[in-house]
């Protein structure tokens, strides 16, 4: 009974009354989120952490609704106390507060990962749950969800080609494609289209910057030009012409990225630019935005990589040679309507491995769950480029 | 061999010991606290750890786990602890609990990565092994993210290390386990961005000290040691084995040497620290600071990814062809070799004289150890798929041994009367 009213109350937005010490569910929760760097406020976090456990469901709500605006650290210790309350409501064989779950979980004002956490605890709880939400998920701005019901729709259309269900399938396929942004089901359902005769263009539908202009070698031996600034760092100037690596002249010139392997959309430096080692090399991007927009510059490299956006620094890591991962290396930024500059600096260190080769990159432009953005790439150019043309 | 016979007598005088003094009042002295257990000897007391299994025989409970993982199950107090990673970006880190007697799950705990998730295909973000002393477990993941638990789950503290240091990065994946000394936890965290030691402490998870080690990958495990008295952990990088102070971090001695492995991880006892190196190097600590005498060096003994392992007074290593070697832990002598069936991601580990060693693809070869060695069984446990692979470091503990797939945890032992 008391359960119930307190899910009355916090239903119309009030708060339970106190039954630790006065502490009610949003001063816990606030103590956790007040964790910060290097453990500081860990002990009063933990104070909380068992006091809101011990409030049991009445404050799983509260918990969840903290997760919108905790960062990463207060959102573990926060998602612990969800799995804690919930676990031991379960194995006592008491009822989750189905209800309020399913509201929060439909409400996408939510954050996305607090979402799937209660939807988690929700479908332990009530099976059915999946059927309810998923199929009207495809579109959801929370990843993991959206994922799962991506993954729905992939398995109905893999069903249906497996019973030869060409039409079906393909129609099918097509629905998840619009909706897939994980890189492992969009190449299944770009792999089953082929079968089916269509083909998707890849690099586009993720977003890929397809067209550079690229400028190098500076020198990087031992390393130095991950830190050294070099003139397109800091301005792009695309008639200029720089000493680079061992005194030669070097001035900016087109490339156009290829699908090679696992690469959606390639610039491989050892090619546009032949092989150096203890090199950098930048390639630039002048974009148009349709509009002022939140965007990642997801990277993929197995070099040291800079990433800009209009002049400012987005992201950096120095690291070589120890693995390419697809959306590795992520920078965040706005872009404004019309005309925006971006700049890749790719560093390749002096290994002498074979492995150790590659010096090159990929990017797309992406929304926060990894959607390709309405962008275009401007067709800039040198003046020398122009008159050869 | 004169400085031989005389070093082997010293050692006799344990001038340096493996730690069991260091087991807390929630540990029993039979259990698996660690990555290799206790002291990191990955060696055992108990006496009744079978010879034999298979998929059905003497597999005293199985239970499913959510995800892979290349960490070891630890084992203390009536609790078995495992970690795991699920997600197609290995993002959901996972601490299980584990009943020791019936395998019943009793709590499982998520947390979100929030470092870099990508690792060599082989490995996984679910690589460090936790350690516990009982009455809480420490667990590490590949990501820098660190949680403190108690045994019935209750989160009493968490980290992130990638929060905090930001530069952090290691997209092979990290594997070092943390080790406890006193009540400081200590982790390597060395990667290609800003690499340090650290040691929390563990009651609330605040630094006490970090130290900057060099910017270079290495999934060694710190070894936790008593010397003339004091307890120090050694920490392994490839240019340098360094001992500290638990308490703060200062350096006590350290050894320079090329070639230090990266991945296998040095062993103590008896008197000496067992060193893989490009030549496996005995090493014998000093007490004033300075730098380690070297007693003997083996290019014979060279491991490859399993770390080797000392029982009685003999070492033990399984080179990059499957051959387990035995020398004499006074002076490096090969007194035999014997071909086991591999590969070999986790390490060996022996009780009641028999050494065991767990392939990749799930057989386990028991050998009796003694003057000549004596294959006593090869058993297989049948992985839950085809690519369901046991690469963690089995644990031992109440009669059992405990294996760790993919997919599964096995308690392999004599069914007990519950």
């Amino acid at each position: 009974m008391r359960r119930t009213i307190a899910f009355a109350l916090l239903g119309v937005g009030l708060a339970l009354p106190a039954n630790l010490g006065g502490a009610e569910p949003k001063s816990l929760v606030a103590k956790i989120q007040a964790v910060g760097s290097e453990g500081k406020g860990n002990t009063d976090a933990a104070q909380s952490w068992k006091a809101l456990v011990k409030l049991g469901p009445s404050a799983l709500l509260e918990v969840l609704t903290g997760l919108d605006t905790a960062d990463p650290t207060a959102a573990n210790w926060l998602r612990a106390a969800v799995d804690a309350i919930a676990e031991r409501e379960l194995a006592a064989k008491r009822p989750l507060p189905i209800e309020q779950l399913e509201a929060f979980i439909r409400d996408v004002k939510h954050a996305g990962a607090a979402r799937r956490l209660a939807y988690e605890w929700l479908v332990r709880a009530d099976p059915k749950a999946a059927d309810r939400l998923l199929p009207g998920m495809l579109e959801d701005p929370g990843v993991e969800l959206r994922r799962d019901a991506v993954a729905r729709v992939v398995k109905e259309a893999d069903e249906q080609f497996a019973k030869d269900a060409k039409d079906a399938a393909l129609k099918t396929y097509q629905k998840a494609l619009a909706s897939g942004r994980d890189r492992d089901q969009v190449d299944h359902i770009a792999g089953q289209l082929k079968k089916l005769g269509q083909t998707v263009d890849l690099p586009a539908h993720f977003g890929f910057i397809q067209r550079w202009l690229v400028i190098g070698p500076f020198d990087s031996s031992g390393g130095v030009g991950f830190k050294a600034v070099y003139p397109p760092e800091k301005q792009v100037d695309l008639n200029a012409t720089y000493p680079g690596k061992g005194g030669m002249v070097v001035g900016w010139k087109e490339a156009t990225a290829e699908q090679v392997k696992d690469n959606y959309a390639l610039i491989d430096f050892n090619k546009v630019l032949t092989k150096y080692q203890g090199a950098a090399a930048y390639a630039f991007a002048a974009v148009e935005s349709p509009k002022e927009q939140p965007v990642e510059i997801r990277a993929s490299s197995n070099n040291a990589v800079k990433l800009f956006l209009n002049g400012k620094e987005v992201f950096f890591r120095e690291e070589y040679h120890h693995g390419v991962r697809f959306d590795g290396m992520i920078g965040k930024g706005t872009l404004k309507q019309g005309r925006n500059e971006i700049v890749v600096k790719v560093c390749q260190n002096e290994q002498k491995e074979d492995w150790a080769q590659t010096w090159g990159f990929q990017v797309r432009l992406s929304d926060a769950i990894g959607g390709a953005i309405p962008f275009k790439v401007l067709p800039e150019k040198p003046a020398a480029e122009k008159e050869k043309q | 061999m004169l400085r031989s016979a005389i070093t082997r007598s010293v050692l006799v005088l344990a001038f340096l010991a493996a730690p069991d003094a260091l087991l807390t009042a929630h540990c029993r002295a039979a259990d698996w606290t660690q990555f290799r257990g206790p002291g990191g000897g990955g060696v055992s007391d108990d006496q009744d750890v079978p010879v034999k299994w298979s998929s059905t025989e003497n597999v005293r409970w199985k239970a499913a786990l959510p995800g892979r993982g290349l960490s070891s199950p630890v084992v203390a107090d009536g609790r078995v602890y495992v970690t795991a990673c699920t997600g197609w970006q290995q993002n959901r880190l996972h601490v299980l609990c584990f009943d020791e007697k019936t395998g019943k799950q009793l709590w499982e705990r998520q947390f979100w990565a929030t470092g870099l998730t990508g690792s060599h295909p082989k490995t996984n973000m679910a690589a460090p092994t936790p350690v516990t002393d009982g009455k809480f477990v420490f667990a590490l993941f590949s990501t820098c993210d660190v949680v403190c638990l108690d045994r019935d789950g209750d989160l009493q503290w968490y980290r992130s290390l990638t929060g905090d240091y930001p530069t952090i990065t290691n997209q092979v994946g990290m594997a070092a386990s943390p080790v406890l000394a006193g009540d400081t936890l200590v982790m390597p965290i060395e990667n290609a961005g800003e690499s340090f030691a650290l040691g929390l402490d563990k009651a609330t998870g605040k630094n006490r000290w970090k130290i900057e080690r060099d910017r270079q990958i290495n999934w060694t495990t710190p070894l936790v040691m008593t010397n003339n008295g004091k307890i120090e952990v050694v920490l392994q990088s490839p240019k340098e084995l360094t001992a500290v102070d638990p308490a703060t971090g200062a350096k006590r001695w350290s050894y320079e040497a090329k070639g230090i492995a990266s991945i296998p991880s040095a062993v103590a006892g008896q008197g000496a620290l067992f060193l893989p190196a490009g030549e496996f190097t005995a090493l014998k600590p000093r007490s004033d600071g300075a730098s380690p005498e070297v007693l003997w060096n083996s290019i014979r003994l060279k491991p490859a990814t399993a770390s080797p392992i000392l029982y009685k007074d003999r070492v033990y290593s399984l080179n990059g062809g499957g051959i387990l070697v035995c020398a004499d832990a006074a002076n490096g002598n090969v007194l035999w070799q014997e071909r086991v069936k591999g590969p070999f991601s986790a390490s060996p580990v022996i009780a009641n004289g028999k050494l065991y060693a767990v392939a990749e693809e799930g057989v386990t070869t028991v050998v009796q150890l003694g003057d000549k060695p004596l294959t006593l069984a090869t058993n297989e446990v049948k992985p839950a798929a085809d690519k369901d692979l046991l690469l963690a470091t089995p644990a031992i503990a109440g009669g059992a041994i405990f294996l760790r797939s993919d997919g599964w945890l096995w308690c392999i032992g004599a069914k007990k009367e519950q």
